[in-house]
């Protein structure tokens, strides 16, 4: 059974090796002539102004925490999918009721306007 | 075919690897070998949908598009066009800036080009043809699509500029929007099929073109591809390239190769996602002429393998989406970030939600054609 899994593994392996490999080819193809002007940031022409890592709008915080809660409901859905004819009526409802409970919650930040963007 | 190769490599390895480690030696080398036939032509694919892209919006803007570059002398209508370009930039310098986090700025190429590549583990080809044949393989594709914001933020973060940064951050929150949609749409799709392995999900759908889940399943069908369409940063979904406003985003401190890395990975993205649109809603490599065509048409000697489902379908419902991305890019104009975000957020997941309502009810209903 895990064994199906292996090739899998070699995938990635190759996967990544081959990033590596494109990388390194044109890192040793390509010729290297750095100078200060090159390899400053790029800022329209200007000297950089400060560091680049400047504070950044709250709400991209936001729309992380409201993906944590709904890639979690994703993450509860998938399973249950994959068993519904098995687990009755019951087993049906229970989801609801769950799904019921997020709708409220996304109904309420939906309300408190955590999803604008003006 | 795969026993004999098997013979040889056994015949092979066993005079070099001592025994006891034969059979795993030959095991790999197998799976290597299924993995080059299998990138290959991914990667051949890749090179020539840039010159698709690029003749096909040519096309619909009245012009020509790339025509000059062939091979030996001949034009063969700019078909060397992506060699060259690859040969091109190959040859660039890599600049690395001086602010920027060096580790950090070199792995993220490689981070964004393996999982679009590696997701192609269970991507069935054929009937019973498929690389690995694992139970979880929708999940492993989920997996393996939302690893590639990894690869954004890390290099916007360690380019160390504004416009990078700012691309980044745009292009991390778009993607996790569309990552709920996209994955209330796959529930919607395992709900229908009762499995979460790639190849029993096409064969759920088989019976006829009727019983391909873009039917019962259209609403999902629409948001997945939209969805997919704003995942992988196409346009109209692309402001975190945004050329006029950010000049190119997460990308802009890189060249040469670390640049054509993220090109390949969008486009190798571009690939999977049509691929997957294909399995998963328009049953894959199953033929549209099953359930129309009497049986007997399909055990005619040669038509009958045509007319009959195989990888020729599969490619061809791709090569559709794929045109359909092109289309897109041609056709529409850049949305705003607001919009952007109203669609993803209070479009795309309240209908996903209330359909995934309907098909959960209808599958329990056990309704036919579809669900029984």
């Amino acid at each position: 059974m895990l064994s199906n899994y292996l090739p899998i593994l070699i995938f990635l392996i190759i996967g990544l090796l081959m990033g590596v490999v494109m990388l390194a080819l044109g890192f040793i193809l390509s010729p290297r002539r750095p100078d200060a002007e090159k390899q400053s940031p790029y800022e329209c022409g200007f000297e950089a102004f400060e560091d680049a890592r400047m504070q950044f709008d709250v709400r991209y915080y936001l729309v992380a925490i409201l993906f944590i809660i709904f890639d979690l409901e994703i993450a509860f859905l998938f399973p249950w999918g994959v068993v519904l004819d098995q687990i009755g009526w019951a087993g049906f409802w229970a989801m609801m009721v769950f799904l019921g409970l997020l709708t409220v919650g996304f109904v309420y930040e939906w309300k408190k306007g955590a999803l604008e963007w003006e | 075919m795969l026993e004999m190769i098997r013979q040889m490599l056994n015949a092979t390895v066993g005079q070099i690897v001592p025994a006891a480690w034969q059979a795993q030696t030959v095991e790999v080398m197998l799976i290597v070998m299924q993995i080059t036939i299998i990138l290959t032509p991914l990667m051949l694919c890749v090179a020539y949908m840039v010159y698709a892209e690029r003749k096909v919006i040519g096309s619909i803007q009245g012009r020509i598009g790339p025509n000059r570059v062939g091979a030996f002398g001949y034009r063969l209508a700019g078909l060397g066009q992506p060699i060259a370009d690859a040969l091109k930039l190959i040859l660039k310098e890599i600049i690395i800036p001086t602010g920027s986090n060096k580790f950090l700025f070199v792995i993220a190429p490689i981070l964004s080009m393996a999982p679009a590549v590696a997701a192609w583990a269970v991507i069935p080809f054929a009937a019973d043809t498929v690389l690995a044949d694992i139970n979880a393989g929708l999940l492993y594709v989920l997996a393996l699509t939302s690893l590639a914001v990894y690869g954004v933020i890390i290099a916007g973060w360690a380019s160390n500029s504004k416009y990078a940064f700012l691309g980044a951050m745009r292009s991390a929150a778009q993607i996790v929007a569309y990552e709920i949609a996209m994955g209330f749409a796959l529930v919607g799709v395992v709900v229908a099929a009762g499995s979460l392995n790639l190849g029993q999900i096409i064969n759920a759908q088989s019976g006829s073109l009727l019983h391909w889940y873009w039917l019962p399943l259209l609403p999902f069908f629409v948001v997945y591809f939209i969805s997919g369409v704003a995942e992988t940063n196409r346009a109209p979904f692309d402001v975190a390239e945004g050329e006029s406003e950010i000049v190119a985003g997460f990308h802009v401190e890189y060249s040469g190769m670390a640049f054509s890395l993220f090109f390949l990975a969008e486009y190798a993205n571009i690939i999977l996602i049509s691929v997957l649109s294909a399995v998963l809603f328009l049953g894959g490599w199953l033929s549209p002429f099953e359930g129309v065509l009497p049986k007997s048409a399909f055990t005619l000697p040669v038509i009958g393998s045509v007319l009959g489902g195989g990888i020729h379908w599969l490619l061809l419902k791709t090569s559709l989406f794929i045109f359909v991305f092109l289309w897109l890019r041609a056709t529409f104009p850049r949305y705003r970030y607001d919009q952007i975000m109203r669609l993803g957020w209070k479009v795309f997941i309240p209908i996903t939600l209330v359909w995934l309502v309907v098909i959960a009810t209808l599958a329990k209903l056990q309704i036919t054609p579809w669900f029984n």
